[in-house]
């Protein structure tokens, strides 16, 4: 059985016809070959697949390719800005190892993303938390905390400093 | 594909989905959320031949507070209700916290989780905890279910195959009630091992005039304790009376034992839990009067 939907994704508008049984992540992986978006588990524990959702994080392997209709979807493909090699989460994982084999990263940095947003200055205890929902099984997490940690000083840093008289 | 083959239908209301349900019957499971259907579906746990989709129906959409009832609509996803919760109700919030992890909370709903019956799930018990109720629909009627008539078995509700849970109700806490909410799992995030949620509140002479004591993770559903309760309200909560209540309520339980953690394990962790919790809770409370 075959549903149309129409979606936009990285803030590209997409029109398919689609399997009702495909997940949103078979879909961004098959029909829109965005394969930065990886598949771990596919029952929602492993956080692999996490993307951005009208932009709060979800799992792309729980949610029906069929149900993202008008929705707006951001992949790991979307978060570098344009004309910039990487976005600042990307860039303080590469300076603090923040990965290994990487199959993790993508969902940790939709993730991050999100959480940073929420919480500009985490806490070491905030990070972990929000990390018990990203499954990691070569770094031991420490370089990922310490990448988020300064990602978050990056993008503090980045923001527009008040004016000095 | 992961899940077997079903027929999708998006329904436009709940009086559209209601009637799909009727028309389906059995063969139909709702998808709401789907953090825990989907999963079902992908392990073929679960193998609907029809899906109805309840995400378009606006009108099960929405959270409202009218004096000491709040009332959750069948689309309020959980991370709504932590939102809400942030400035309104400390309980929910660090309830919330503990169930799943954001991505999930951002899709999962909170009827979606309260009617999957989970029994080590967070949700289930506060449901009991905070004497409420679900608004179950069906082609012709509606009927309120109270929370104590609601969870018969693991995965298992007294809903009707042809009903739809629209909305869940809680009764807030009375002005000046103290709460507790304790758990313990293997990671932040994880099903709970054993967990308790507790709400009391003191007359003017500072005695116990409302006392609610739930637990998950100690069996088939989640539990209220009757024993827990009865040891309390009325008395003076002197920490050996918390202690003995406590004790009673744990005594009262009977888990079960599987891999993660025995029986004797999950009735000794559940003693420690509602000690800490009631004590938590008669720290927060303030004296009527």
């Amino acid at each position: 059985m075959k549903r149309a939907v129409r979606v936009t994704v990285n803030g590209k508008d997409y029109e398919r016809a689609v399997d009702v049984r495909s997940t949103l992540a078979d879909f961004l992986r098959e029909d829109l070959d965005l394969t930065g978006t990886h598949v771990g588990c596919e029952h929602g524990v492993c956080g692999a697949c996490t993307v951005l959702l009208d932009g709060e994080p979800i799992r792309a392997c729980l949610m029906l390719a069929a149900q993202a209709d008008g929705h707006e979807v951001t992949t790991i493909e979307g978060v570098a800005p344009f004309g910039e090699a990487l976005h600042p989460i990307q860039e303080a994982f590469w300076a603090k190892h923040g990965l290994q084999c990487g199959y993790c990263t993508p969902g940790i940095i939709m993730s991050a993303c999100a959480f940073l947003k929420e919480h500009p200055t985490p806490t070491e205890g905030e990070i972990r938390e929000m990390l018990a929902g990203h499954l990691c099984r070569c770094t031991g997490y420490h370089f990922i905390v310490e990448a988020i940690a300064e990602a978050a000083r990056a993008l503090a840093g980045s923001r527009p400093a008040p004016t000095v008289e | 594909m992961k899940p077997a083959p079903f027929e999708y239908v998006a329904a436009s209301s709940a009086a559209d989905a209601v009637e799909k349900l009727r028309r389906y019957g059995d063969e139909a499971k709702v998808l709401a959320g789907g953090q825990s259907l989907i999963p079902m579906l992908a392990l073929r746990l679960a193998r609907p031949s029809v899906l109805v989709d309840i995400n378009g129906c606006t009108d099960l959409d929405g959270l409202t507070e009218s004096g000491s009832t709040l009332t959750v609509g069948a689309l309020v996803r959980q991370r709504g209700l932590e939102r809400w919760a942030r400035t309104r109700s400390p309980l929910f919030a660090e309830a919330l916290g503990w169930v799943a992890h954001a991505p999930i909370r951002n899709r999962g709903t909170v009827v979606g989780s309260l009617v999957h019956a989970d029994p080590a799930s967070e949700l289930p018990a506060l449901l009991l905890c905070l004497d409420g109720a679900l608004s179950a629909r069906r082609k012709g009627g509606e009927r309120v279910i109270p929370a104590d008539k609601v969870y018969l078995a693991p995965l298992t509700t007294s809903l009707e195959s042809d009903e739809l849970a629209t909305a869940a109700r809680f009764t807030l806490p009375p002005d000046g009630a103290g709460w507790g909410f304790a758990e313990v799992a293997r990671r932040h995030g994880d099903f709970a091992l054993v967990g308790c949620a507790a709400v009391l509140a003191l007359d003017g002479s500072g005695a116990v005039s409302h006392a609610r004591l739930a637990f998950f993770g100690v069996g088939g559903t989640p539990v209220r304790s009757a024993p827990g309760e009865a040891a309390l309200t009325g008395q003076q909560p002197t920490p050996a009376r918390l202690a003995e209540a406590a004790k009673a309520a744990a005594a009262a339980l009977s888990p079960d034992g599987d891999l993660h953690a025995s029986a004797g394990y999950r009735k000794t962790v559940a003693g420690t839990l509602a000690e800490r919790v009631l004590t938590a809770a008669l720290g927060r409370c303030r004296r009527a009067g």
